[in-house]
């Protein structure tokens, strides 16, 4: 087989590194779109009936879960076995799910009281939001797969930007329960951009403006030659075209004094909300009808009190607005473009407030509704066919650490671009002590109790010292996805101790490998056959290496040994076809070990050319200078 | 790992390491072997080192940018997606040290504490430590009770003004005193600014309090 040598960075085209295609899904709390880069247009894979929307509703009235429109139809017969919006549930407590306002059109899990991810009790099973995602996501890979006609097994899958450490990864542990690998988490209003950016080469500032079912982003971001830069994220992970539905079913409650309606109910009543007011964005009028507790409700309602009601929803994404700005040090008139994004946007009053705000029209010439997909799509496509584009995001809350008396100390503030490390030192507070408790937490406010608590990591095992003399480094580390680890070590006598890390609002590793068992599609093998493609990968890049070296340096060997290595090294390409992992590393280590005195003479060659001042670094040093151009 | 200082070579930078991938020599400081291409971790350098920029007080912003955007272009973990772990892993400690030379180098304030600290001084803006400038600490005092007594958005934009002036001046002022390797002036300078960043920070607040 002949093996190719890449260029520096440049993604392979795949052959030996194949990784197959890669979707981009849009996991939205209403609807989501599954998109994918065919020849070189991204394009929304759609049903018979060419709808690309598939509601993110799951009905769990039958052996296997229903998804989309067949769950929403499920909804009159089984109201309290459709479960929608579970988006707004990723990596929340039971603690944060009371403070959501208003009816709530689920069913909590009492034993979900005793803390960690919320439950959902769904007839006469208990499932976790992520448990509920996994399904929607597994329709959508399934829509993938009839459309391509072969498995589809990693994807590129959009977040909201404002999304905390907790919802990211439970996100992440739904794409892996549905079989999915996830390439990159991207934030939606930067995927947005990403579709923008594309078909109209602009260069400037410009702001995503996202108030979808559930979440409201808005983002600045510059364009310049291909690069999306992100220079401030701001918004509310629980604010959406939801609440409006709430204020009117609420409206429409307080007008007929009809109340204590059961989930069931609540989810009726609010359905029947969400068609009245998408009738107003087009109707001057519209009616409001349900039949609930055996009442019948019929509201009319003009647009003008609509538009009072989601009125002071509004004013929080203007002030959102202002803050993103302050935080960009820039004014509205520095923006160059708005492009809006999500249903919500269709909207008269919130086109006309953000046309206001940033005095001039907002772009909407992509549908709202995929353009979030597309951008993930093309997404999913520069990662595994290389592209020109590249995305530059930020973390869009400050992320901190508890001190004494429950104030947080900030590590990484918001607005910081990824990936980013960042250390602090510490010490302890009594003589002799030996542990510590980590506490990460997520937020702007100067108080522990006012963020979100992302996990504890106990310390353990720092060598007892009197008070203050020990020097304990906590580093946080955040990844291009956006997530956070959180590493710890005793510096003053080099112990690194060991953390445990305990999620607060995810899935424990149990938990999750419960899940993974439990899930029919997937199970260990997957997990199995997922280490083997990494081994695989592993090893043909040492093959690549190994072929460069000889290339460059072949004739320091003699034929003998060169006959050797290429006995070793074939081995390792038998191994490679292969199914066992244990038998490619053992190969691997083979050749290492075959190949160790050749490494050895090309470093003493460098070194003796050295010594004859030949400037064997140049080529390089050049390289490095290149890189900026 | 062997690190060979290269002899009768021009110092810093003539040295050279074993690729982790194909085991060749490899100048530290390059971003990939020139055998088999492979992307190597970020060394040990400074941060205007790493952004190909020469050391100085003085930073072009727009070079700055370009150079940052440049090498992201190359090192972002984004472009390694279909590699090996162990090779994002790399590509991403470089984008890490790629994202804080921009942040440092990108702020005048850090940018002068970070220039005192290349220079062995410990400049006491880089943490809380207690400040001996009486000047400083009473002109800080007498600029907080004003911004206190400040009641209008009017009476705060004015303090504002005159203190972010002041900033702009330090710049010159903490630029020239580097320019002269006059590093106690520069020390002072820089302090200085950070003061007058924080009451900027907190006029920032108040004002935004009497808006609403
Ligand atoms: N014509 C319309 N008028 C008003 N609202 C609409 C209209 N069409 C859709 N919406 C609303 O848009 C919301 C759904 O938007 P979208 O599909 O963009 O959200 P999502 O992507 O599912 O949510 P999120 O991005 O918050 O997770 C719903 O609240 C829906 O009622
Ligand atoms: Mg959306
Ligand atoms: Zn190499």
């Amino acid at each position: 087989m002949l093996l190719q040598i890449h260029e520096p960075g440049e993604t392979p085209e795949p052959h030996a590194l194949e990784r197959g295609q890669a979707i981009g899904i849009d996991l939205g709390t209403t609807n989501s779109v599954v998109a994918m880069v065919s020849g070189s247009h991204p394009e929304v894979l759609r049903d018979a009936g060419g709808d690309g929307l598939v509601p993110s509703v799951v009905a769990y009235a039958y052996d296997e879960p229903l998804v989309g429109r067949m769950a929403l139809a499920e909804l009159a017969r089984h109201p309290d076995l459709v479960i929608s919006s579970v988006k707004r549930l990723m990596g929340r407590g039971a603690e944060d799910i009371k403070k959501l306002a208003g009816a709530l059109p689920y069913e909590i899990a009492a034993d979900a009281a005793a803390g960690g991810m919320v439950r959902l009790k769904v007839g006469d099973r208990v499932l976790s939001p992520v448990e509920i995602s996994a399904d929607i996501l597994r329709a959508l890979k399934a829509r993938a797969e009839a459309s391509l006609g072969h498995a589809v097994e990693k994807a590129v899958i959009t977040v909201p930007a404002y999304f905390d450490d907790a919802a990211r990864n439970a996100t992440k542990d739904a794409a892996r329960l549905a079989g999915l690998e996830v390439l990159r988490l991207v934030n939606e209003p930067t995927a947005a951009a990403l579709a923008y950016g594309l078909d109209s080469a602009s260069e400037g500032i410009y702001a995503v403006y996202d108030l979808g079912g559930g979440t409201f982003d808005i983002s600045l971001l510059k364009l310049q030659k291909g690069v999306f830069q992100v220079l401030a994220t701001g918004g509310d992970a629980q604010l959406g075209g939801d609440d409006f539905d709430h204020a009117l079913a609420e409206w429409a409650m307080k007008r007929t004094g009809i109340n204590g309606l059961t989930s069931g109910e609540a989810k009726i009543l609010l359905q029947a909300a969400r068609a009245a007011k998408e009738r107003l964005t087009t109707a001057p009028g519209a009616e409001l009808k349900a039949v609930v507790a055996g009442h019948e409700i019929r509201q009319s309602i003009d647009r003008g009190t609509f538009e009072i009601l989601i009125e002071p929803l509004l004013g929080r994404t203007l002030r959102a607005c202002r803050q993103v700005l302050a935080d960009a040090r820039l004014s509205a008139t520095d923006v160059k473009g708005v492009v809006l994004v999500g249903g919500s946007t269709r909207v008269p009053l919130v086109r006309a407030i953000v046309a206001d705000f940033f005095k001039q029209e907002p772009l909407a010439g992509i549908d709202p509704d995929e353009v979030v997909a597309v951008g993930a799509a093309l997404q999913a496509n520069a990662l595994t066919r290389g592209s020109d584009t590249l995305l530059l995001d930020v973390i869009p809350l400050s992320l901190g650490i508890e001190t004494m008396g429950g104030i947080v100390e900030k590590v990484i503030e918001r607005n910081t671009p990824i990936p980013v490390t960042k250390a602090q030192d510490f010490t302890t507070y009594q003589d002799g002590q030996t542990g510590m408790l980590i506490h990460a937490v997520q937020g702007e406010r100067e108080t522990v109790d006012a963020c979100r608590s992302l996990g504890r990591f106990e310390l353990t095992g720092i060598p007892p010292m009197v008070a203050g003399a020990a020097r304990i480094r906590v580093t946080y580390a955040v990844d291009a996805d956006g997530l956070l680890t959180v590493s710890a070590e005793e510096r003053t006598t080099g112990a690194k101790a060991e953390i445990a890390v305990k999620p607060s609002y995810g899935l424990s590793d149990d938990e999750m490998a419960d899940m993974l068992r439990d899930s029919l599609t997937y199970a260990r093998e997957d997990m199995e056959k997922r280490l083997l493609l990494e081994s695989r990968v592993e090893a043909e890049r040492v093959l690549l290496a190994l072929r460069a070296a000889l290339n460059a340096d072949g004739k320091l060997l003699s034929e003998a040994e060169r006959a050797e290595i290429d006995r070793v090294a074939h081995a390792v390409r038998e191994r490679i076809a292969g199914e066992d992992r244990a038998q490619i590393h053992a190969a691997m280590e083979a050749l290492d070990r075959a190949t160790h005195d050749f490494a050895q003479k090309r470093m003493d060659i460098a070194i003796q050319m050295a010594l004859k001042g030949q400037r064997l670094d140049e080529v390089e040093a050049g390289m490095a200078t290149d890189g900026a151009r | 790992m062997a690190v060979v200082e290269k002899l009768g070579g021009d110092g810093a930078g003539a040295q050279f390491v074993p690729c982790w991938s194909c085991k060749g020599p490899v100048a530290a400081r390059a971003l990939f072997c020139h055998t088999c291409g492979a992307v190597q971790a970020p060394g040990a350098v400074d941060h205007f080192t790493r952004m190909g920029l020469a050391p100085g007080f003085d930073v072009d912003d727009a070079l700055l940018e370009k150079q940052y955007l440049g090498f992201q272009r190359v090192l972002h973990p984004d472009r390694f997606a279909a590699k090996p772990a162990r090779e994002r892993a790399i590509a991403q400690s470089q984008s890490v040290a790629l994202n804080e030379a921009y942040e440092v180098l990108g702020d005048p304030l850090k940018r002068g504490i970070y220039l005192l600290r290349l220079r062995g001084v410990n400049s006491a803006a880089a943490d809380d430590k207690t400040v001996s400038d009486p000047a400083l600490l009473m002109q800080a005092m007498e600029q907080r009770e004003a911004l206190a007594e400040a009641e209008s958005v009017d009476a705060v934009e004015n303090l504002m003004i005159a203190v972010g002036a002041q900033a702009i001046q330090l710049l010159s002022d903490i630029s020239r005193a580097f320019a002269d390797d006059d590093l106690d002036s520069a020390n002072r300078f820089v302090l200085r600014l950070k003061y007058a960043r924080k009451f900027l920070e907190e006029a920032r607040l108040k004002r935004a309090a009497l808006e609403s």
